[in-house]
């Protein structure tokens, strides 16, 4: 797996960044009452320490003008707070009115779905579990749940959105530097909710165009006897029940596009790193890596098995 | 004498009420890998009565259990079965181009095993055969759920209700309708 980012700190979108700074300003504010709170008390400690003059007037201390300064500053924080949540709140609905690229994402157990859209159908497509985006590319998200709620959380980029069964929600980005960040799902949604994560690559428009087009191309035919055997497989056994590859007979629905499979650099939402090996192993055992999920152990033969995984690691 | 009546009378039904909650457990039980890895089902199924001299029973599978009274293997069942499309012919029970799952007349029989055996091998006029297709412990979860359908299962496994909007009751208020076989040519043509 590529290196990644996973963190709400390491601002690399426009949502983020606004969110960010009101992070700064509330840690900045709780972190100065949480000093003067402790001060105060401190202080209280050790004078409490001297020992009382009879002589002198009790109101003649200070208190009263220091609790009137007490109340005005949290006035002030609150309000500082207050202004600052509203600011945020309004430069994020702001920066969420313009698109550049639309984007479909449903999210099943426990897998993400990616379609991009256009008017044009022959130019929109479906992957899985990956999001490629152009830097400095408004891009409007439309996410839909058919199962359970989920929550879609990129934490570099914004913050959480969730999938609602029945009702369409949608996430806007707008990312400002490359990278590889990672996203998770965020609202528990069964057994398998730890390895539900989708990998958001963020790169320059010319890249981006290259995959994009790529992606477009119908799945390579596959070079050799063993590929071709593992078509041949593929094409006869469970696999084109539940899997697309774009080009081919199988034209399955409830699992994931599989049309460039090993362009991908994870496998089973970020179970697995993407590689031959581990592609063979997820479906020779696809319950004892993730228990639960809703891809079955299917009886494949061991040379079945070698060669239809041959076959999708040509599937670039 | 007076607490240890009263320790007497609650621990009682606390221990019974412990029991009955664990014996609920089974319902949830969710094996996830089929065992042995590569499941298998019955081949060789009687699918009707008409038979010369006397009839031979029908031998029920061990596995049958496991899939009617399982609440885990019903659902997964009910989902494979909008997966896969057996909605297109036999709507959600009331039955389209493929006859009505939802009444008590079997072609090929009722019983899990018969159902496995009819999805696996397929039948005339138009069921696929998704042997080989299909994994098997699928299939078994396919069967017990189209069984369901007809309110033939356990009570106690049996979804209380639809998380969509469907058009068949939920299963567990589906009246239990005792699957009775009856030959292709006796169902062809009545209208019931």
């Amino acid at each position: 797996m590529t290196p990644f980012e996973h963190s709400v700190l390491d601002v690399a979108g426009v949502q983020n960044a606004y969110i960010h700074t009101m992070w700064t300003v509330l840690l900045g504010i709780c972190a100065l009452m949480y000093v003067l709170v402790l001060g105060f008390l401190l202080w209280a400690l050790l004078r409490a320490r001297r020992t009382p003059d009879p002589v002198r007037p009790a109101e003649s201390t200070g208190v009263e003008s220091a609790l009137y300064a007490w109340i005005g500053l949290v006035i002030v924080g609150l309000f500082g707070i207050t202004i600052t949540s509203y600011a945020v709140d309004r430069a994020i609905f702001a920066a969420g009115q313009k698109s550049g690229l639309a984007l479909e994402v449903t999210s099943q157990q426990w897998w993400w779905d990616i379609k991009y859209q256009n008017d044009d159908p022959s130019q929109s497509f479906h992957t899985a579990n990956e999001i490629h985006l152009p830097v400095n590319v408004p891009v409007t998200i439309s996410l839909r749940s058919p199962d359970v709620i989920h929550s879609f959380w990129v934490p570099n980029l914004h913050g959480k959105q969730d999938l609602i069964p029945g009702r369409d929600t949608d996430i806007h980005l707008r990312p400002t530097r490359t990278g590889v960040f990672r996203g998770q799902c965020a609202e528990f949604c069964g057994a398998q909710h730890a390895n539900m994560a989708v990998y958001v690559f963020v790169e320059s428009q010319q890249d981006f165009d290259r995959w994009r087009a790529g992606q477009l191309q119908a799945a390579t035919a596959p070079t050799g006897s063993t590929a071709a055997q593992g078509r041949d497989s593929f094409m006869t056994s469970a696999c084109p029940l539940c899997h697309t590859i774009r080009g081919t007979d199988a034209a399955g629905v409830t699992g994931p596009d599989l049309t460039h499979v090993a362009s991908r650099a994870s496998l089973a939402a970020g179970a697995l790193d993407y590689n031959r090996g581990n592609l063979a192993a997820w479906i020779a055992d696809p319950q004892g890596i993730k228990p639960g999920n809703h891809m079955p152990t299917v009886g494949l033969s061991p040379q079945d098995l070698q060669s239809i995984a041959a076959y999708l690691d040509g599937l670039k | 004498m007076c607490s240890r009546y009263l320790r007497i009378s609650l621990v009682g039904p606390l221990w019974i009420v412990t029991l009955l909650a664990l014996g609920g457990c089974q319902r949830e039980k969710r094996q996830f890998q089929s065992s042995p890895v590569t499941e298998s089902g019955p081949m060789q199924v009687r699918t009707t009565d008409l038979q010369a001299g006397q009839t031979t029973p029908l031998q029920p599978d061990a596995r049958r259990a496991l899939y009617e009274n399982n609440a885990y293997n019903l659902s997964e069942g009910k989902r494979l079965y909008q997966w896969f499309n057996c909605v297109g012919c036999h709507a959600h029970g009331g039955g389209d181009s493929g006859p009505p799952l939802i009444d008590s007349a079997w072609r090929y029989g009722g019983e899990i095993e018969q159902i496995y055996a009819t999805i696996q091998q397929g039948r005339p006029n138009g069921m696929p055969a998704f042997g080989g297709k299909i994994p098997e412990q699928q299939i078994w979860q396919i069967a017990g759920y189209v069984r369901s359908i007809s309110g033939n299962l356990s009570r106690s496994a049996s979804p209380g209700r639809n998380d969509e909007m469907q058009t068949s009751p939920p299963e567990q208020l589906m009246e239990k309708q005792p699957p009775v076989t009856s030959s292709p040519a006796a169902t062809e043509g009545t209208q019931k």
